[in-house]
């Protein structure tokens, strides 16, 4: 194991392996990814693997919209040998009542304003768009045709290939225990496998970020809670774009390999770490989705699971570094949705890390957003 | 015989030369293999090819196959169609 880095990236999903591959092509060398079990095991590959720019929040729609000009070249961009399975046949997101349509003229305003093509139907445009959609309890919708569907795994290893090209050093199956300051100087980065020197720890460890962010004492307004989800048997193509519905709480839609991918939370879930699967969610997404997407009632489940959402105060991500540590980076905080954001997520911080002109203002993305200051704008867009 | 024509997933179509085209780019655990090929991932969950995929890994990284981590089993055990659960929650209630 290399004993010195110029950059050490605590987290091997999306968010750790963009982040390398982004500072890599900007030039810089001496790169490590660590990570404690394997690429994708935490949040990134435990997600719905949605594509969404359909926001209530300006900076999630526009970090969104970025990322999603990214993905459209991603499979040449990153030279990858295997298939990210990239698919935009759109969001359809559907709502229940007036008021709900109310919001939904807000974001489609906002959208529209920062360039997202989102439009709002009528219960029965969105029916042509799914007919077999049951408009019974459905007030109105939105639609984005640009948002869509990746692999999680594909896309992650395509971050991964085109980073160890540029010459970044992964070490999976590796657990940073400590992080050693010396008078506010970051030295080394202890883990399960020796010590690492560096001057600069960027943290984008999702589910465990806080954890991370104590062992430098820095305190991330982070927390961290499971959200359940299933899949089942792979079929022929019956749906093109996700469906969802934050009041509803559902969100469902057909991979380009044919298994529907379907998940739904629980307002009562506790904080913590623990990803257990339950019956009670079982049963509860098998009435969401029955109800609201007949035909897919007929499919078999055959696995689910959970994953963390790492939740900051107002649901949108903190890239970030900080004045009390100089060399300390965050990539954390997303609230469940780090992995369609991820492209931005490596160019901003990368661009921050090196002193380059930020693509895009970052005050609102910052650490110190929240320092002493009552949340302003908070994301409700989010099942 | 071939390995191409070996088939070690029969739900996700994944070859042995699949595998071993895998183990050569360095994916050495069942659960990154799950990961890039989907073997393991289809209806039957691993029932049929849990037992060579181990046996495939120990195989070519030398490893006792007692070694092996065998892939993390999730629920649920096998198929069951969602509105059969709706309805026997339904009955339940």
């Amino acid at each position: 194991m290399k004993n010195k880095a110029d950059y050490v990236i605590i987290g091997g999903g999306i968010s750790g392996c963009a982040i390398a591959y982004h500072l890599a092509d900007f030039g810089a060398k001496n790169i490590v990814v660590i990570e404690k079990e394997y690429l994708t095991s935490g949040a990134t590959g435990r997600c719905g693997a949605g594509i969404r720019q359909q926001w209530g929040a300006k900076m999630n729609c526009l970090l969104a919209k970025k990322s999603v000009e990214f993905f459209e070249k991603a499979q040449e961009i990153l030279a990858y040998d295997g298939d990210i399975e990239f698919k935009q046949e759109g969001y359809l997101i559907v709502g229940s009542d007036q008021e709900e349509d109310m919001v939904f003229k807000t974001n489609v305003a906002l959208q529209n304003a920062l360039g997202i093509p989102a439009k709002r139907l009528t219960k029965e445009e969105a029916k042509q768009i799914v007919p077999y959609l049951n408009i019974d309890n459905v007030y109105s919708a939105t639609f984005c045709p640009t948002d869509g569907h990746l692999n999680p795994f594909t896309t992650t290893d395509a971050y991964y290939k085109a980073a160890k090209r540029l010459g970044v050093t992964f070490y999976t199956y590796t657990e940073v225990k400590d992080i050693v300051v010396k008078d506010s100087v970051i030295q080394k980065v202890v883990t399960t496998r020796g010590d690492i020197e560096t001057g600069v720890v960027i943290n984008a460890a999702g589910g465990w970020s806080k954890a991370i962010g104590q062992m430098v004492g820095i305190d991330i307004p982070v927390y961290s809670e499971n959200h359940e989800i299933l899949v089942t048997e792979p079929v022929e193509k019956m749906q093109g774009p996700m469906v969802i519905s934050f009041s509803k709480n559902i969100y469902c839609q057909q991979t380009p390999h044919g298994a529907f991918i379907m998940g739904r939370s629980d307002p009562d879930m506790p904080e913590g770490l623990d990803v257990s699967s339950s019956h009670q969610f079982l049963d509860a997404m098998a009435k969401t989705v029955t109800e609201l997407l007949p035909p897919v009632g007929e499919l078999r489940v055959i696995r689910q699971w959970g994953g963390l959402y790492n939740m900051s105060p107002d649901h949108q991500p903190i890239i970030s570094g900080t004045k009390k540590l100089p060399g300390f980076y965050m990539a954390c905080g997303f609230s469940g949705h780090g992995f369609m954001l991820a492209p931005m997520t490596g160019v901003l911080l990368a661009e921050l890390i090196l002193g380059k002109a930020p693509t895009m203002p970052m005050e609102e993305l910052s650490l110190e957003r929240f320092d002493g200051k009552q949340v302003i704008t908070k994301e409700k867009s989010v099942v | 015989m071939d390995p191409k024509h070996v088939i070690i997933c029969r739900c996700s179509d994944v070859t042995l030369a699949d595998l071993i085209a895998l183990f050569e780019q360095g994916y050495q655990t069942f659960e990154e293999l799950k990961r890039i090929k989907r073997v393991g991932m289809g209806p039957c969950q691993a029932n049929t090819c849990g037992k060579m995929v181990q046996w495939e890994i120990s195989k070519y990284f030398n490893q006792p196959l007692e070694e092996v981590p065998f892939h993390n089993m999730r629920p649920l055990t096998m198929g069951i169609k969602l509105k059969e659960i709706m309805e026997a929650k339904n009955r339940e209630e």
